[in-house]
């Protein structure tokens, strides 16, 4: 049994196997309590869906040396500018949604850069400076939203006529446009989303084996070691930083599409730190990413939120204990995580 | 002040020490008189800090196993456990590197935890731990020991401006301003000195020594032990070669006993080459900013086909010069391949002229030590010269891993080199050193360059792989006629594979010796006194 235990650990890590068991224990109680087991889960695969690309933008940062990208709220914050600017223009649909990605790709290549050269300036400190520069960028945003010269009454608040509302609905947009993609008959599952999301995961597994890709692995892996073999340690940081806020910001939209809403203002403010739970219990460091660990990460994640929310207030109908344990356990993962920046020597 | 005159401060009796196994003091006996400056010298790793550290009683000994051997202080015998006991004992240190507070003033430095200290209302209250600075009696007494030391600098001047000469100076002040003091180390007080800045250190340690103070003098440079040391010891690998009085000694003398002979084989078969003079590289000026080992105005010539070795001392500037042209450290000066002229400071544009480099750093800069053996071989190769890539569904500007090839030339190194893992996916940190030597080779091996440079190419692997790692290189000499420059802290090493070796003094190359030449020409190149001494002999 201690032997299972301790192969188990060495091969899956703390994370996943502690959660995979708290997983289960809350499975149980959830059978015990009599809920709707396959209402769980399917609740569960549409939040893994909605969640799966901005979980996908870690990798690119973790594997260029940055660490974890704990300024996705700004790629975030450019997937909404694109979002509105569609709302705007009056365009519905999946094309709607496909204009979305088009315009937040330009907004979020140069808000990348533009990071970048911040963070090639404090190298060893990026994720400090990453949280506080996503603060302030947000913070910053909360009057842009209200400045932007948006006119689209659907989007503005109704007294006044200026400034974009906080909740911006998708009704009638491209509210679950991925999502109901493709429908079969009596499954009533995101598959478009996971579709989607399968797509970037190969371009982004396509990347990481291209010679940049390669370069830029070796770039995070070993600086020194990269330069001595004629890499340009920051172009390739670079490349990094702009890749993963370019996958934030259409992971906003594949969520908010599945969502149905679009949340300005403060909204993004904590988005990356569920991203960054969900990577690192899928196995992920600061260091080193892959796509298994996006997979697993946000599974094991996603489920636990989806699943924890009616088990413990089934449990404990006052207050909002569900919500105590989703940020108990995001914090506690990130925490456990930054402990282990310098691998397991 | 006669009688005491003949008595031992310090003794130490058959002193040895070893480090995993690896033993680096094999008896050393040491005995300094009162007032006599007892100098130390010896090459890198003869065991001189070491010694140093026993007597000093630094944690790092005894955090390895302690030694083993007798001290006796003032005749009596003394275990030294820690730093605080040595000076209990009266014994002071003057360090290489200067251990004071930047901010601080001299005064303050000076005084540092050994405040004189007056009453005031709230201490008679609250006891002694709140008494005040006695700041005007603690500069009369810093003023004191600096003017022992014939020093006019304000005592109430910071020390974060001061020149590095007055730095060593203050940190003397410091040592005899301790009023037990008996014995002084000074650990090569003069490294970072200009010459009158070192002439002025060596009239102050004379003067010392003329108050009854003993001194060990820890130093390679071999005039300044000439013009002030009593007796001379030279350690040789962990063992003492001779103690001398300062007038049996000559600089040849200790030059020689310092080298000695270690050559234990020279593997090149003989009647390989006939001489070429073909100059393949040419370094013409070279300065490199390498912190701890300036390269101040290189020339050098490299000839097709020959293993050059550059050897030195450690902080001369022999590690900067490859690091420099391969453009790791800042570097100016001019480079030339085959008369044509290599862009410095620029790594990829180095290895596309067909040098490739094996560094000194095999942990931070060799390797990466979570990827596997097989992409650490590739990936130099694949970056700057485009191999091992193979376009997607036939687009060519997409490039992608093509494993096979990579995995074809790993196995290819890993049997060639004799590399001995698991298997082309270990990663490399499982390696040990001389195992992750030996890719690193491969890494450079696969740029197929026309010269290598190879830094420390046996720092930290065990003897055996040692020998491994050095046939390997005159192997790829006789065999592939690659141009090697080898750059060693161990003189024996070059000595044994080296068709020429150039010995780098003060970032400078202080000329350039067949393996063949004598210990003393070695020894004396080493210590910077070639020129100036086969100057005075040509008078």
């Amino acid at each position: 049994m201690k032997n299972l235990w301790q192969k188990l650990v060495d091969k899956y890590g703390y994370p996943k196997v502690f959660i995979t068991i708290l997983l289960i224990i809350l499975l149980i109680i959830a059978i015990i309590q009599k809920q709707s087991v396959y209402g769980l889960l399917k609740d569960s695969l549409v939040r893994i869906g909605m969640n799966s690309v901005l979980v996908l933008a870690m990798v690119p940062s973790i594997v260029s040396g940055t660490g974890l990208n704990f300024a996705l709220s700004i790629g975030i914050i450019c997937g909404l500018i694109a979002g509105c600017i569609t709302i705007e223009m009056n365009i519905v649909g999946l094309k709607g949604f496909l204009t979305a990605v088009l315009i937040s790709i330009p907004l979020s290549v140069m808000a990348g850069y533009l990071y970048s050269i911040l963070l090639n300036k404090v190298k060893g400190d990026e994720m400090t400076v990453g949280t506080y520069m996503g603060f302030s960028v947000v913070s910053l945003m909360c009057i842009g939203w209200l400045l932007l010269p948006f006119r689209n009454p659907e989007m503005v608040w109704a007294i006044g006529g200026r400034g974009l509302r906080t909740t911006i609905t998708l009704a009638n947009k491209y509210d679950k446009v991925l999502d109901r993609l493709i429908t079969l008959p009596n499954v009533d599952l995101p598959i478009g989303t996971f579709l989607f999301f399968a797509v970037c995961c190969f371009f982004i597994w396509l990347f990481l084996r291209s010679k940049t890709g390669i370069a830029m692995m070796a770039a995070g892996s070993n600086p020194r070691f990269a330069q001595a073999s004629g890499i340009n340690v920051d172009k390739y940081r670079t490349i990094g930083t702009i890749l993963s806020m370019v996958l934030g910001g259409i992971g906003i939209l594949v969520y908010a599409q599945s969502y149905g809403f679009f949340q300005l203002y403060t909204g993004p403010l904590m988005m990356p730190f569920a991203a960054i739970s969900a990577i690192l219990i899928g196995g992920a460091t600061a260091r080193k990413a892959s796509i298994s660990n996006v997979i697993a990460g946000v599974i094991l994640f996603q489920s636990l939120l989806t699943i924890s929310l009616p088990v413990i207030n089934r449990m404990m109908p006052e207050g909002n204990l569900s919500e105590v344990v989703r940020i108990i356990v995001s914090n506690g993962v990130i925490l456990y995580a930054l402990t282990r920046v310098g691998g397991n020597e | 002040m006669g009688e005491t005159k003949n008595t031992y401060i310090i003794e130490l009796k058959e002193i040895e020490k070893e480090y995993y196994g690896n033993k680096v003091l094999k008896g050393v006996s040491l005995a300094v008189k009162q007032g006599e400056i007892h100098a130390l010298v010896g090459e890198n790793g003869a065991g001189k800090s070491t010694l140093m550290n026993i007597i000093f009683g630094m944690p790092v000994i005894f955090n390895t196993g302690g030694f083993s051997g007798e001290i006796f202080f003032e005749g009596r015998p003394v275990e030294i456990k820690s730093p605080r006991e040595a000076m209990e004992l009266g014994i002071g240190m003057v360090h290489q590197e200067f251990m004071l507070l930047p901010g601080f003033t001299i005064t303050e430095n000076i005084k540092l935890n050994r405040e004189i200290l007056k009453d005031n209302i709230a201490s008679k209250i609250f006891g002694p731990k709140l008494k005040t600075l006695d700041v005007a009696a603690m500069r009369k007494d810093a003023k004191k020991a600096l003017n022992e030391l014939g020093m006019n600098v304000d005592e109430w001047l910071p020390v974060a401006g001061l020149p590095v000469g007055y730095m060593q100076f203050v940190e003397i002040a410091r040592e005899i301003d301790k009023k037990n003091v008996k014995l002084l180390i000074f650990d090569e007080p003069t490294a970072v000195l200009a010459e009158s800045e070192a002439e002025k250190l060596l009239d102050a340690m004379k003067m010392l020594a003329a108050k009854g103070i003993g001194i060990l003098f820890i130093t390679h440079r071999l005039n300044e032990v000439l013009a002030v040391a009593d007796n001379i010891t030279v350690l040789r690998d962990g063992e003492k070669v001779g103690t001398m009085r300062k007038e049996e000694a000559s600089i040849e003398k200790m030059a020689q006993m310092m080298v000695g002979r270690k050559i234990e084989r020279v593997e090149k078969s003989k009647g390989r080459v006939e001489k070429n003079t073909e100059v393949i590289l040419s370094i013409r000026n070279l300065y490199v900013d390498m912190p701890g080992e300036q390269v101040k105005g290189v020339n050098l010539d490299v000839y097709r086909g020959e293993i050059l070795g550059i050897g030195g001392l450690a902080g001369q500037g022999k590690i900067g010069i490859a690091n420099g042209i391969m453009g790791l450290y800042r570097a100016k000066g001019e480079v030339y391949k085959n008369g044509k002229k290599i862009e410095l400071n620029n790594p990829r544009k180095a290895m596309e002229n067909g040098l490739a480099f094996v560094s000194e750093d095999r942990r931070g800069v060799g390797l990466m030590l979570d990827e596997s053996i097989e992409l650490n071989i590739a990936i130099g190769a694949m970056q700057v010269k485009g191999m091992f890539l193979k376009p997607l569904l036939g687009l060519n500007w997409i490039k992608l891993l093509d494993e096979r090839k990579v995995r074809e030339n790993a196995l290819k190194y890993i049997k060639e080199l004799d590399i001995r893992c698991t298997g082309p996916t270990q990663k490399t940190r499982q390696l040990s050193g001389g195992n992750q030597q030996k890719v690193c080779i491969a890494k450079a091996l696969v740029l197929e360059p026309d010269i290598l440079f190879v830094s420390e190419p046996t720092r930290g692997i065990d003897i055996g792989a040692k020998k491994l790692v050095l046939d390997l290189l005159v192997k790829l000499n006789v065999e592939k006629g690659m141009t090697i420059v080898m750059t060693s802290s161990e003189l024996g090493e070059l000595r044994s594979i080296c068709d020429r070796i150039a010995i780098v003094y003060d970032g400078k190359i202080e000329g350039i010796l067949s393996p063949q030449d004598s210990d003393t020409d070695f020894g004396l190149m080493m210590a910077g006194e070639y020129k100036s001494h086969s100057r005075e002999e040509a008078l």
